[in-house]
């Protein structure tokens, strides 16, 4: 194996390198830092402060549906509220949540390396995220747009201003917003892509990668080659609509099916981008929580390429009743049951690592213990829409809206609140209250299946999704629903508390609280500027609990399979249980 | 809004009303069912392991081994279900894609935020669809400015209606009763709004219905001819070409087509020479619009309309009366 790449001399202004990376304060010590974790921090603030914003957009939706005709606001507030939800959390939210800001954080840290490849594309990535993010709060300033997440054309293109037939929001700005945040994703791909494969520590072979780590590769290769697709999509849609250009208005001789396929060539790849690295914390989770090393580890890397790839091939499912031919509706349709497989494959060895391990359910193991159940009743659902026949009747219904909120939030979210649990002590050096956390974690589990079990009965009984106004025989399922996003809000709010008041008086966290055999919990909490006190030699892999002696299966791993961590002490002594200690 | 409601035996599923939705019912049934069985064997397990393999002092965890037959045992059965579970889906939507031999076509106008249907005899009738039952249909769906999707949940159909191209859905509606439009693409403002009626008449009801279509319903005071006749102007969108009361201005500017006020008794000059415009002149003008152009409007093509006698009567008095 490669020895280690040396890292660029971006921390020449660190002064003592094993001080922890939060022990600089100021300001300007964050903004223009170069080290990946802080840079992490930052991403993982603005990543929060979407989640809420988005939420609070979600919960304006669901309180104007609780009853029958106008509750709160009309029609057009609606339609926004709607559309800036899903702009929200699919552009500022979702994509960037946890391979930007936790990728960010641990994925240089699991392979042992001091920084990413480039540290300073690195910090781009964000003023990048940032400037975009700019445009989006200056398209809501400025009356926000209502043409959901898709911007399908001709709506969003043609401009009433301009003689158009379409939406008369701020379009342009939004489009602009979410073509700048492409760069800032595509950035970060390539950014991965080099460290993953230049940055490994000595011994860190492939097959010793964390599950983590092959996550975000895989994501890495989609959001490089997916991403510039959304870009000059939206380009053409900000040019048709600023400049008259006939490309998707067929008033101007364009054709709106195009965007469509433009669309759905980068969006459901995008799927990927958000639910792949959501699998590789769960995946983490579950090996540290079951103390095994999961089943099928290669399967389980070999299914997140395989989604990769398979994500390119089956965009045309979103367009089964849009005029597509039937040949062409079939191939997609076989296709996309291709998908089936790899996510089963994963589902099947997570399921089979707890078969003999040693299972422990603390808050961590919760989240990614409730990312299988909503992910099976997500991925399931997926194969109704898969099927032609059936996809005619539910498209475009609740059931669509209930399956991806199952994927996104049943899967992504948990994925994300969960990785945010393990690794908080890793961020923060802080742990937080074990009971609250599980409440917090009850009320959102619960309330989020109130909220979209009732939509999946109201989808398939024929309420189509989008609407402000309902016929009453759908009202009981939309008052379910709506009650459920409260109880699921309210577990968000304790969740919030629990992290807010670890920041303020939590216990200093130990190296490893969860007793976990991985890299990133090798190294002091939190981790110093440059990752490791010494550089990491591996001798064994990330997973090998096989190898615990028995202090360090409850107490966690100690150093000696690192020689070389902490000076090296020889391998066969026993090493003293982990005992929360700061280096 | 419905006057025969019609049960649904199905919670899942809205009552289905024409041949078009038993296979796809049965296709929801099967994946339902499966999904099921599917859902309850992987969380079952799950919960059984979490409970069974709780850590314990002294109890070590078993080494992961490799299970290559296990591996390829749930990569290969997936695989097997998922070609069935494509058969099942695929099979129902040909059968759906294929028209009835001398299906009955009728034409779908989608605009913002209203339906228009438009039956073989050339009348139109907005926001309501009249069908006769155990009679198969062809739509022609159409939009006039953006996207909207033609959506019937008790005929499990959907269709986009796409500016600029047709669409098509067919299907033999089998129960008699009431059922949805919906629009299921997002249209802006009023997209929630944009609902219309299936009525499906068994056929004694429907001739009865026939015999009424193009006729005058309002009051005798709405159905004396230019009055109605104005009605159908409008309804017909003729004030988009010739102004509103056929003024021939629109917002100040020349309308694209002649005016109308005026008209009647007058001499025009028209691409077949100078023509006296009476009854027979604006009869034709509205069912042949290119056998006779006035001078200056060659550049504009009207569309030809299809009305009955006495909706040309009505319009061509309102046409006279227009002064």
């Amino acid at each position: 194996m490669a020895a280690i790449t040396t890292t660029p001399g971006a921390h020449h202004d660190a002064e003592d390198p094993n001080a922890s990376f939060l022990e600089k304060k100021g300001l300007m010590s964050w903004l223009v830092t170069l080290d990946h974790k802080r840079i992490g921090i930052m991403y993982l603030i603005s990543v929060m402060i979407a989640f809420a914003l988005g939420g609070i957009f979600a919960l304006l939706v669901r309180a104007e549906l609780l009853t029958q005709g106008k509750t709160l606001m009309d029609a057009d507030t609606y339609n926004k509220m709607f559309s800036l939800h899903g702009v929200v959390m699919v552009f500022l939210f979702i994509i960037p949540s946890i391979p930007a800001a936790m990728g960010n954080i641990i994925l240089p840290i699991q392979l042992g390396a001091k920084d990413v490849a480039f540290p300073r594309l690195n910090l781009l990535s964000l003023y990048i995220y940032w400037f975009g993010a700019c445009f989006g709060l200056y398209s809501m300033i400025n009356g926000g747009v209502d043409t959901g997440w898709t911007f399908y054309t001709p709506y969003s293109s043609s401009d009433p201003a301009l003689g158009g037939v379409g939406s008369s929001t701020s379009v342009i700005p939004m489009t602009l917003a979410a073509f700048i945040m492409g760069f800032s994703s595509i950035l970060t791909g390539v950014n991965f892509i080099a460290t993953v494969h230049k940055m490994r520590a000595p011994g860190l072979t492939w097959r010793r990668l964390t599950l983590f780590t092959w996550a975000l590769y895989s994501t890495s290769i989609i959001q490089v080659l997916a991403t510039p697709v959304l870009a000059i999509t939206l380009l053409l849609l900000t040019m048709e609509r600023f400049l008259g250009l006939g490309i998707f208005d067929p008033r101007l001789g364009g054709d709106p099916v195009l965007f469509q396929h433009f669309f759905w060539f980068y969006s459901h790849p995008a799927v990927y981008i958000m639910i792949v690295p959501g699998m590789g914390v769960v995946s983490d989770i579950i090996a540290t929580f079951s103390r095994r090393e999961p089943v099928g580890y290669m399967a389980i890397a070999a299914s997140s390429l395989g989604l990769a790839l398979l994500g390119f091939l089956v965009w045309g499912h979103h367009l089964f009743v849009a005029g597509m031919s039937e040949y062409a509706t079939m191939v997609f349709s076989a296709l996309t049951f291709l998908v089936a497989i790899p996510s089963g494959v994963k589902v099947f060895n997570w399921v089979a690592t707890l078969y003999k391990g040693s299972i422990s359910l603390q808050s961590p193991m919760l989240w990614a213990l409730s990312f299988i159940f909503l992910f099976t009743i997500g991925g399931l659902t997926g194969l109704f829409l898969g099927m032609l026949a059936v996809d005619v009747h539910l498209h475009d219904t609740y059931f669509v809206v209930a399956h991806f909120h199952y994927v996104m939030v049943g899967g992504t979210v948990m994925g994300f609140v969960g990785g945010l649990h393990y690794w908080w002590p890793k961020f923060t050096g802080k742990m937080y209250d074990e009971a609250p956390a599980k409440a917090g974690w009850f009320f959102v589990f619960v309330g989020f299946n109130i909220t979209f079990i009732a939509q999946f009965i109201m989808g398939s009984r024929g309420m189509p999704r989008r609407y402000y106004d309902y016929l009453p025989e759908y009202e009981i399922f939309h008052q379910i629903s709506t009650v459920g996003s409260w109880v699921l809000g309210f577990g968000f709010v304790i969740i919030l508390y629990v992290l807010v008041k670890s920041l303020m008086s939590g216990k200093p966290a130990p190296r490893n609280p969860w007793g976990s055999a991985a890299l990133e919990f090798q190294t002091p909490t939190p981790p110093p500027t440059f990752n490791f006190v010494k550089d990491p030699v591996l001798t064994r892999g990330q997973y090998d609990y096989q190898l615990a002696t028995e202090d360090e299966l409850y107490e966690g791993f100690d150093d000696p399979l690192f020689p070389g961590i902490r000076g090296g002490k020889p391998a066969a002594k026993p090493a003293a249980a982990a005992e929360g200690e700061k280096e | 809004m419905f006057l025969q409601p019609v049960p649904s035996d199905n919670f899942q599923l809205p009552p289905s009303m024409a041949d078009t939705a038993p296979p796809i019912d049965k296709a929801y049934d099967f994946i339902f069912w499966f999904s099921v069985v599917f859902f309850v064997a992987v969380n079952a397990a799950m919960i059984y392991f979490v409970m069974k393999y709780k850590r314990r002092k002294g109890v070590r965890p078993e080494p992961t081994g490799h299970f290559m037959k296990l591996e390829l045992f749930w990569t290969i059965t997936p695989t097997i279900f998922i070609f069935f579970l494509f058969h099942a889906g695929f099979t129902g939507y040909i059968r759906n894609a294929t028209a009835a031999e001398g299906a009955t076509e009728i034409r779908v106008r989608a605009k913002k935020w209203s339906w228009e249907f438009e039956y073989p005899s050339g009348d139109r009738a907005p926001a309501e669809l009249t069908l006769e039952l155990n009679r198969p249909y062809k739509m022609i769906i159409s939009s006039e400015d953006v996207l909207h999707s033609f959506y019937i949940p008790e005929f499990r159909m959907k269709r986009d209606a796409v500016p600029g191209q047709y669409s098509f859905i067919q299907f033999t509606p089998t129960v008699a009763g009431d059922a949805h439009v919906f629009c299921a693409e997002y249209c802006g403002t009023s997209h929630s709004g944009m609902l219309a009626t299936v009525k499906i008449l068994p056929p004694e009801q429907y001739k009865e219905w026939e015999k009424t279509l193009g006729k005058c319903t309002g009051t005798p005071e709405e159905c004396k001819p230019e009055k109605w006749g104005e009605t159908l102007f409008v309804k017909n969108g003729c004030p988009t070409c010739h102004g509103a009361g056929g003024t021939g201005d629109i917002a100040g500017s020349k309308s694209p087509g002649p005016k109308l006020v005026g008209l009647f008794g007058h001499q025009e000059n028209t691409t077949a020479g100078p023509v006296t415009a009476d009854e027979n002149y604006i009869r034709e003008s509205i069912l042949r619009p290119n056998a006779k152009i006035v001078a200056g409007y060659q550049t504009v093509q009207m569309p030809p309309f299809v009305f009955k006698d006495d909706q040309l009567d009505a319009i061509i008095a309102y046409i006279k009366s227009l002064k």
